[in-house]
């Protein structure tokens, strides 16, 4: 077993850990927005990226990822949670405005709604 | 000295591997339902790493909220337009192209760069298993009334005038959230101007 490997399963993980898999879920989403034509698939990236900065909002709050004093402390998860919050709002929303898209124009591809340009 | 698994760290791999491997998935995927279940393991699995986090209140928040909830709220906007032509919708492959050297790009520049900060790197393990068990939910209950009680162990004046409650916040927050849901009920509501125009 190579010493990295070996140390990457014997020693905690750090702040830096989570902050690549957030970043990793966050580009994921980007990407997600920018080329899905589904307006459903342009949600879901949206939610992904949310996911990937509470991801981060967690980590700085964590005492076990810092080994000590969190940077964030107790502002981290409480900030974590208003972000889930406003995604399950900002989801509602979405999804009705796509809704009603899907009913006046009979299509969910977003390329198709030029129109809605003012 | 030998020492064993850590088995913390054992399972933050594990739920990051899936956490990021379904994530991939839903970028990939072009079947919109099959993009909405990877989502729902995608989230699942990040709610494990707020566990590992030390963070039990938000990982239950967010399996219960986010894929409980707002997922099944996704789930059923594709469900209600899964047409036919829909459900698959291809990307050409310049588009594939050029978004995988932004995302690449990105995604490297974000993780080099807290690679670089000493103080994101791992701790001691000793220092990590030094670190007492405890209720994560109550000070973040009492955070939420107005009332911070992780304050009283902070030393400086100054730092601990800035920790204020989050009561403003939680009051601006569920008041939002009661006008969008009412938004959204109305914008979503069946239309009656259709059927008029067809009689």
């Amino acid at each position: 077993m190579s010493p990295i490997f070996a140390s990457l399963l014997t020693e905690p993980v750090g702040v830096f850990h989570y902050i690549a898999v957030g970043a990793f879920l966050f580009t994921c989403g980007v990407l997600c927005m920018a080329t899905k034509r589904n307006a459903l698939g342009v949600l879901m990236g949206i939610e992904l990226v949310l996911n990937g900065a509470n991801l981060n909002f967690i980590a700085f709050g964590s005492k076990y990822l810092a080994g000590g004093d969190a940077p964030l402390g107790l502002d981290g998860p409480l900030i974590a949670l208003f972000v889930i919050v406003l995604a399950a709002a900002e989801a509602a929303v979405a999804l009705a405005i796509a809704l009603n898209f899907y009913n006046n124009f009979d299509s969910i591809d977003i390329d198709r709604a030029e129109q809605l340009q003012g | 000295m030998e020492e064993g698994i850590y088995w913390p760290t054992f399972f933050f791999l594990l739920s990051s591997a899936v956490a990021c491997f379904f994530a991939f998935m839903v970028l990939v995927s072009t079947n919109i339902v099959r993009m909405a279940f990877y989502l729902v393991l995608s989230l699942a699995a990040t709610s494990g790493l707020f566990f590992l986090a030390g963070q039990d209140f938000v990982g239950a928040m967010q399996l219960m909220i986010y894929v409980g909830g707002t997922l099944v709220l996704l789930i059923f906007g594709v469900m209600l337009t899964s047409q036919e032509r829909f459900v698959r919708m291809h990307t050409s492959g310049g588009d594939w192209v050029l978004s995988l050297l932004v995302g690449g790009g990105l995604c490297a520049v974000l993780v080099l760069t807290a690679l670089g900060v000493p103080e994101w790197q791992a701790p001691e393990r000793a220092a990590v298993e030094a670190i007492a068990l405890e209720n994560t939910a109550t000070p973040i209950g009492m955070g939420l009334l107005g009332a911070r009680v992780d304050t009283l162990s902070v030393e400086d004046e100054v730092q601990r005038g800035g920790m204020g409650g989050y009561l403003l916040f939680f009051e601006i927050v569920s008041v939002h959230l009661l006008v969008v849901l009412v938004g959204a009920a109305y914008l979503a509501r069946a239309k009656r101007k259709q059927a008029v125009a067809t009689s």
